[in-house]
């Protein structure tokens, strides 16, 4: 019986402990093979160069190349969906009726239940011919399509969350400014916001993290061609759509291309990995304010 | 205009913008809805359900990909919900508030924010080249897996913090050991809360494409995959090959393997929806 027990302890520590190892074998993947493509590229020329040209005769590694084009697209889809999703949650929150909000709310997450490859097809054949009938010079790939939906797909992550943070917020604060005489509106951005802000800059962060490591939408929408500029209306190529590139093609094993998506994926690591820890941490320091 | 109607009228205003922006949301998700069943629902039919894939658009079908995506979903449900669960009852019942259980969480919660493409370099890594399984769709369910574990773990402890204290006092004091009081008690009055995860977790990873790609998985499969060592093809993979090929017949065929794709998520979420009103119901 108590051996019994004792197994069926083990077992499911064994479970949790398969998070360690997963942890352990992103790391140690991504180590592994990059070391090796930094014996063949130098960091130097990787963190400078301007071009990124892995797949042609003549070869280039500046992965800056490829962070423009990841940080543009993420920072079009951040551009639409902050103003948007916050608002959301203040209206959610301080404005709509509660049966309202409890309709809603399940109708704006289904927007992000949509597979990401599904968004990838809207951008491309039904928001960038849209965007071209007001902008002609627009090109059939580029990031600002790929962008806005992006930023669309991330609009019911940061209501969300944001609209959890003012939730948690004590109803005397809310009461106490109403009973001054404040507006809602007053309310909402001189007491609520305030006082919900932690929660909120988590909300926007782990949303920049989301937005840097999607893939099929810039995949599909943005292009493919690696370059160093803030233009929304050319083709980029982000950090995640070249590892979809060079995956969709047969680099063989051991060869240059098949290393670099190993540094390109160590590079995106260590950008989401850094912005995850740091929402943990704020999360972590603030969360019991009010408690 | 005194200072009292200028705050009423930005009130009112930031009202109308809340109103606005909440409709756009629902209406943007209503075009595309309404854009991808105009495109695609002319190819709605048996012969495209149980077609194999063609280089010819008006030929192509779905087969494999919908198999494909069966047999992933299968064996991912087989791996991922026994090692899901079992951690996150680890977690809730077992673990001890200790430097390493704090560290759990923490792995948990940043593994929850890697993105999908670096599963799929894990399992190229790992599963593909160290363990030799290939392109196949043991690596695919694998890889799968892992990526869909936290969401079952987090499930799994919310859904048993929400058990009343009362009713496992109640068990052990009627003599039940831990595990009893876990296989009796805490699972059935959870089980509700977990399912919905599980339902969620497997939505998501119906529609994940970027990993699987990373993994090789094919976009052209014209055979039934007849073990788990085989290649395979998955809806999602079919639906950006398609879609990333020139001729507007492809387009449409991508329109339509869309639709099927969106059935299956919506209806999952529904399901998983369902489950989490009842059973809230149910616990109080």
């Amino acid at each position: 019986m108590k051996y019994k027990e004792k197994l069926i302890e083990n077992f499911f520590k064994f479970c949790a402990s398969i998070t360690i190892f997963t942890t352990i074998g992103i790391i140690a993947v991504l180590l592994f093979e990059s070391i090796s493509f930094f014996r063949d590229v130098s960091i130097f020329e990787f963190l400078t160069d301007t071009q990124w040209t892995p797949l042609f005769s003549e070869k280039h590694f500046g992965i800056l190349a490829l962070v423009s084009g990841t940080f543009l697209t993420a920072a079009i889809a951040i551009a639409v969906a902050l103003p948007i999703g916050l608002t959301i949650a203040i209206y959610l929150n301080m404005y709509a009726p509660k049966s309202f909000r409890k309709t809603l709310k399940p109708f704006l997450e289904i927007l992000a239940a949509i597979p990401t490859v599904v968004y990838g097809f809207f951008a491309l054949t039904i928001v960038t011919p849209f965007l071209q009938t007001i902008y002609p010079d627009l090109e059939t790939f580029n990031s600002l399509s790929a962008g806005i939906v992006m930023g669309i797909m991330i609009i019911p992550f940061i209501s969300s969350l944001s609209e959890d943070a003012l939730y948690a917020v004590p109803k005397s604060l809310k009461l106490a400014a109403f009973g001054m005489g404040s507006t809602r509106f007053q309310t909402a951005f001189k007491v609520m916001v305030p006082a919900a802000s932690s929660g909120i800059i988590v909300s926007v962060i782990l949303a920049i993290s989301r937005a840097i490591g999607e893939t099929m939408i810039v995949a599909i929408a943005a292009g493919q061609q690696p370059q160093l500029t803030l233009n929304p209306t050319v083709p980029v190529q982000t950090i995640t759509s070249f590892i979809v590139q060079v995956s969709s093609g047969d680099a063989p094993q051991g060869s240059v291309e098949y290393k670099t998506i190993f540094a390109a994926g160590l590079t995106l690591f260590l950008f989401t990995f850094t912005l995850n820890s740091v929402s943990f941490w704020i999360k972590k320091k603030y969360q019991e304010k009010y408690e | 205009m005194n200072n009292f109607q200028k705050n009423k009228l930005i009130d009112h205003s930031f009202k109308i913008l809340g109103m606005l922006f909440t409709f756009l949301g629902i209406l943007i998700l209503a075009i595309l809805i309404y854009n991808i069943v105009k495109v695609g629902y002319t190819r709605i039919n048996w012969t495209f359900l149980t077609s194999l894939p063609s280089r010819k658009p008006e030929n192509a079908g779905i087969y494999t990909a919908i198999i494909g995506t069966l047999d992933l979903m299968l064996l991912t449900v087989l791996f991922a919900i026994p090692v899901g669960v079992g951690a996150g009852i680890y977690l809730e019942e077992y673990a001890k508030k200790s430097k390493l259980s704090s560290l759990l969480e923490i792995n948990i919660s940043n593994l929850a924010g890697v993105p999908s493409i670096i599963y799929g370099l894990l399992g190229l890594g790992v599963f593909v080249r160290f363990f030799n399984f290939g392109g196949s769709i043991l690596s695919g369910s694998l890889t799968l897996s892992l990526l869909i574990l936290p969401i079952i773990i987090v499930a799994t402890r919310e859904a048993i913090k929400a058990v009343p204290h009362s009713l496992k006092e109640a068990s052990f004091a009627l003599g039940a050991s831990k595990w009893q009081t876990i296989k009796n008690v805490v699972l059935p009055s959870s089980f509700g809360g977990i399912l919905t995860g599980i339902i969620l977790s497997l939505s998501r990873a119906i529609g994940e494409t970027a990993p699987l790609i990373v993994v090789g998985a094919m976009a052209y499969v014209p055979f039934v995959p007849q073990s788990i060592f085989d290649t395979f093809s998955v809806l999602p993979m079919q639906i950006f090959n398609w879609t990333t090929r020139p001729q507007q017949g492809f387009a449409i065929a991508a329109a339509g393997a869309i639709i099927v794709l969106l059935l299956i998520t919506f209806v999952m979420n529904g399901i998983a929806v369902y489950f989490r009103n009842r059973w809230q119901k149910k616990l109080q």
